[in-house]
């Protein structure tokens, strides 16, 4: 008898297997299109490796990732490539993503497979990559690439292999039904991993309500070291938490993964389809589905090619459109409503339930929180439901994460049970996403901040440059001025009692009557052109104003920056603007200047 | 195909926050039944009169609120604030008093704080403490004596005469001190044989007093049982007594006896449907275990050594002031962590 222990909470809600259980699994037909999402796994989008009219074989990759984590898209079957475009998925946003169309033909006409007869002799690394190449990625739920998951971190021994046969969600029995019928390929993949890992323990955990799928394991584990654990029911058992608790008494750490305390956990569906990948040399092109709900006439397990439609699974089940609700994908703890019935199995599908009228009837109206608790004794991971409510509610992130808010598992439990029929689960979703979008926001402005005090203390260090350059020059040119002073006292001195300005004014005024003497004279030799050179001249002056202008307005926005701030450089940057309104005021005298003179010269070339 | 939309999970156990009020009722109605058999009508008219008075309040500000008025009485917590207000009053208790009493705790405890689940304090304790500070005479001469339904308590008619129109008829027959302010009061001049005397204390502990206690351990009993109240705050709040009482009070000349306590007050009223309220109590198992045992403590505390002869309502309201405090340093320790992470961010790790 293997010692069990218990997690804390938990609920019992109404089973509703029996309704899929009753049938044998039977295989879905082959659908008129397949429908292969590029990324049905954790990590990056698989590549496509195919063009549209391209005749694929049964196993045949049509998509793989070459960068980054991912495994590759295999053709469920034999056919044509007819399209490469967006369709919807399965997403609760009922978002649409990049999908490879398929048409069958018919004669499911196999690509040549490598089967491995004694996996024992090749090399870990060999098999893993196998694993990979086969396009294994957890069929649980989250789409994990099972071959980096058995490649634990270095300084990480996994003790415990753990494979959950728990299937605690209502409604859902894929993994029952693979249990029932499929009980030797579940334990030679588990024995293929086993290999892999070499643990110390490997157990099938499997809810006490499912006696049939336990014997048939018992009997296919005959001879092995692997342990059958039956566990009592009780959601959520299959959370891979609360199945690590219950089996080896051990928590996973907040925030880390299982191999941190030395178990690994692993899904029945993907433990049948290593074994196939290893032993047949076959890719993960099918998965096992449940087909349920009181708005199909006949519910139960269907061995479904990845890409099927969900309506062609419904239709197989005999669903009844005047009776349907909704549509969940998965089950109705943790599922999520479909927008349409267009999308298709992925590898991670594991249940559709077509919910009829009634069925899982829509809460009544949000209540206030009575601060009852039942959501506290409910809750697998111990935390405080209402007070993570009251502070998702009030946008009191800080507060929420000091609760450990991202411990929470969104099992639905405290929803399940809360009298006030408050949709917790919801407003938990809501504050991990602020919280995560408030990260990614501060990340950003941390980022921008440090980019515009780096700009601020360049454009501080050039400010400073500048003003050396200009006392640089100051001093230069005062020592010029001294210097001149000093040759003009000399020359007073010398008795030359020039007027240095009248001297300046006379060579202008020289210079002056040189160049109109000269215009005319070019404006005799050439009556019709027009006098160029004076053109540039207003020009440059134009220029030169607006220049002047543009500096004065910068000179006056630093002054106002300044005075607000209350700089000390006020006194000196009002000088500055004093002398750059004197600079403006003899631009413009000058251009004044110099289309008068413009004016002036055609009349005088005439 | 139109299909619906709706977010996980699509399952939902079913029982509302308007049958787990209507529990809380069921299960009072064995004490309300005990108290009537013991005491006559008086319970009765006062649980009807508060009932329907807390409805018609309740009715009244949701509307001045703007809040759906049926929506939010069909919740049946207003229901729940009169009874409780109707099992704790003095069986003769004025009209107007009760009536004062259960304005206060629907409109003034409970709705001008926000309504349903955002009152700091027990609104029926919050009433109960208006009226015994500023009514003390009414609220203490106006216990009935314990005399069964059958052998002489008034009747129907007198004791509406009595509540409703104040006429003083025979109240001499009819009213009698309780037996913790009878003992409180005599066991000063008196031993505890001298005390026992008293008619009060006929039967095993105080006559009349201890069936009803009984009866509301049952219903009690019974909530615990549903899962509707947890075991927490009863056990603490009797614990609480208990420790005190073993602690100082064994001198049954000095002070009075654990039985009395447990049995002769509105001890097993105050333990499972008034200290349970939800609402403003500790959440987490830890918190709601300090948080009874201060009570129990307080009763104790008040009865023994302040100026009331019973404490439940002031031992709820300052353990009530407790809540926020209690919860901050009793979270449970969350799956997958070394310890819980007590009080506000960023002064602890955890």
């Amino acid at each position: 008898m293997t010692q069990l222990w218990d997690f804390a909470g938990g609920i019992h809600p109404s089973e509703n297997k029996h309704q899929s259980t009753d049938r044998p699994v039977r295989k879905a037909a082959l659908p008129d299109l397949l429908i292969l999402p590029l990324q049905q796994h954790i990590g990056e989008p698989a590549e496509v490796a195919v063009t549209i009219g391209d005749r694929v074989l049964k196993g045949q990759v049509i998509a793989d990732v070459s960068n980054g984590m991912g495994v590759p898209v295999h053709a469920p079957t034999s056919g044509v490539i007819t399209g490469i475009e967006q369709r919807s998925v399965p997403h609760p946003s009922g978002m649409a993503d990049w999908c490879i169309l398929l048409q069958p033909d018919g004669e499911e006409q196999w690509c040549s497979l490598d089967p491995v007869s004694d996996y024992k002799k090749l090399d870990r690394n060999q098999v893993l990559e196998r694993i990979r190449q086969a396009g294994i990625a957890g069929m649980g739920g989250a789409g994990f690439p099972t071959d980096i998951k058995l490649r634990p971190p270095k300084d990480r021994k996994v003790d415990t292999l753990i494979v959950n046969g728990a299937e605690c969600e209502p409604y859902i029995t894929a993994d029952d039904m693979t249990m029932r019928e499929q009980a030797v390929a579940v334990i030679s993949g588990l024995q293929v991993m086993a290999w892999i890992l070499r643990p110390s323990r490997c157990v099938v955990g499997i809810e006490d309500n499912k006696p049939e799928a336990i014997a048939a394991m018992r009997e296919a584990v005959q001879g092995t070291q692997i342990e059958i654990a039956v566990i009592p029911t009780k959601y959520p058992s299959g959370g891979e938490k609360q199945l690590i608790q219950i089996l080896t008494g051990l928590e996973v750490p907040s925030g880390g993964i299982p191999a941190d305390i030395g178990v690994m956990c692993q899904n029945i569906g993907t433990a049948v389809a290593v074994g196939q990948a290893i032993f047949e040399g076959k890719p993960l092109i099918s998965r096992m589905v449940t087909i349920t709900g009181d708005a199909v006439s006949e519910p139960g397990n269907f061995e479904t090619l990845i890409g099927t439609p969900v309506s062609q699974l419904l239709e197989q089940a005999g669903l009844r459109e005047d009776k349907l609700d909704r549509l969940i994908l998965g089950g109705p703890m943790m599922g999520y409503t479909l927008t349409t019935d267009a999308v298709p199995v992925v590898k991670t599908s594991n249940c559709v339930i077509a919910v009829a009228h009634g069925e899982l009837p829509e809460p009544p109206p949000e209540q206030a929180c009575i601060r009852c608790g039942q959501c506290a004794l409910a809750c697998p991971m111990e935390l405080l439901p209402q007070q993570l409510f009251w502070y998702s509610k009030a946008a009191e992130f800080e507060k929420a994460e000091h609760l450990n808010l991202f411990d929470c598992i969104e099992c639905g439990a405290c929803s399940y049970v809360c009298p006030s029929s408050i949709p917790l689960v919801q407003y938990y979703r809501f504050a991990k996403g602020e919280i995560r979008t408030q990260r990614a926001e501060q990340l950003k402005a941390d980022r921008a901040r440090e980019r515009f005090e780096a700009r601020q203390a360049r454009l501080e260090r050039e400010q400073q440059e500048k003003e050396e350059r200009r006392k640089q020059r100051a001093q230069a040119a005062a020592e010029a001025q001294a210097k001149k002073q000093a040759e003009a006292e000399q020359a007073a001195a010398q008795g030359e009692a020039t007027d240095d300005r009248a001297a300046k004014a006379a060579l202008v005024q020289q210079a002056l009557e040189r160049k109109k003497a000269k215009a005319a004279a070019q404006a005799k030799e050439q009556p019709a052109a027009p006098p160029v050179e004076e053109m540039p001249d207003i020009e440059a002056l134009e220029k030169q104003l607006t220049q002047a202008e543009a500096k004065l307005d910068t000179m006056q926005g630093m002054l106002e920056e300044a005075r607000t701030q209350q700089a000390d450089n006020v006194d000196k940057l009002e000088r500055a603007v004093a002398k750059n309104h004197d600079r403006v005021n003899r631009a413009r005298q000058a251009l004044e200047d110099a289309r008068k003179q413009v004016a002036e010269a055609p009349a005088s070339s005439q | 195909m139109a299909l619906a939309q709706q977010s996980s999970p699509h399952a939902h156990s079913a029982r509302p926050t308007s049958r787990v009020m209507l529990w809380v009722i069921l299960a009072a109605l064995p004490g309300l039944l005990a108290q009537t058999l013991v005491f006559g009508w008086g319970n009765l008219i006062n649980v009807v009169w508060c009932m329907a008075l807390a409805l018609a309040s309740e009715a009244l500000f949701l509307k001045l609120r703007h809040k759906p008025v049926g929506f939010f009485l069909r919740d049946n917590t207003a229901a729940v604030t009169g009874l409780l207000l109707g099992l704790a009053l003095p069986q003769f208790t004025p009209w107007w008093v009760s009536g004062i009493a259960v304005i206060a705790a629907i409109i003034v405890a409970k709705q001008l704080y926000g309504g349903l689940g955002s009152n700091p304090f027990n609104p029926a304790m919050v009433g109960y403490a208006l009226v015994l500070i500023s009514f003390p005479v009414a609220m203490t001469t106006n216990w009935a004596e314990a005399s069964t339904l059958w052998s002489g308590a008034p009747g129907l008619g007198e004791t509406l005469a009595k509540i409703f129109s104040g006429t003083q008829v025979a109240v001499d027959g009819w009213t009698m001190a309780t037996p913790l302010d009878e003992y409180k009061h005599k066991i000063a001049t008196h031993t505890a044989e001298e005390v026992l005397v008293h008619p009060t204390f006929g039967g095993f502990v105080a006559r009349g007093w201890e069936w009803v206690n009984i009866a509301f351990l049952a219903g009690g009993l019974l909530l615990v049982l549903m899962k509707i109240i947890t075991w927490h705050i009863p056990v603490a709040f009797l614990a609480g007594i208990v420790a005190m009482s073993l602690l100082f009070g064994t001198n049954a000349d000095q002070y009075a006896p654990l039985q009395l306590h447990l049995l002769a007050g509105g001890t097993m009223l105050g333990a499972f449907f008034i200290a349970t309220d939800p609402v403003s109590a500790a959440t987490s198992h830890q918190g709601k275990l300090i948080y009874g045992a201060g009570i129990g403590i307080l009763v104790y505390l008040i009865r023994t050594w302040g100026n009331y002869p019973d404490a439940v309502a002031f031992a709820v309201l300052l353990m009530n002031f407790a809540v926020p405090f209690i919860d901050h340093y009793t979270p449970p320790r969350t799956y997958g962590h070394h310890k819980a992470r007590r009080g506000v961010p960023g002064r602890s790790g955890g």
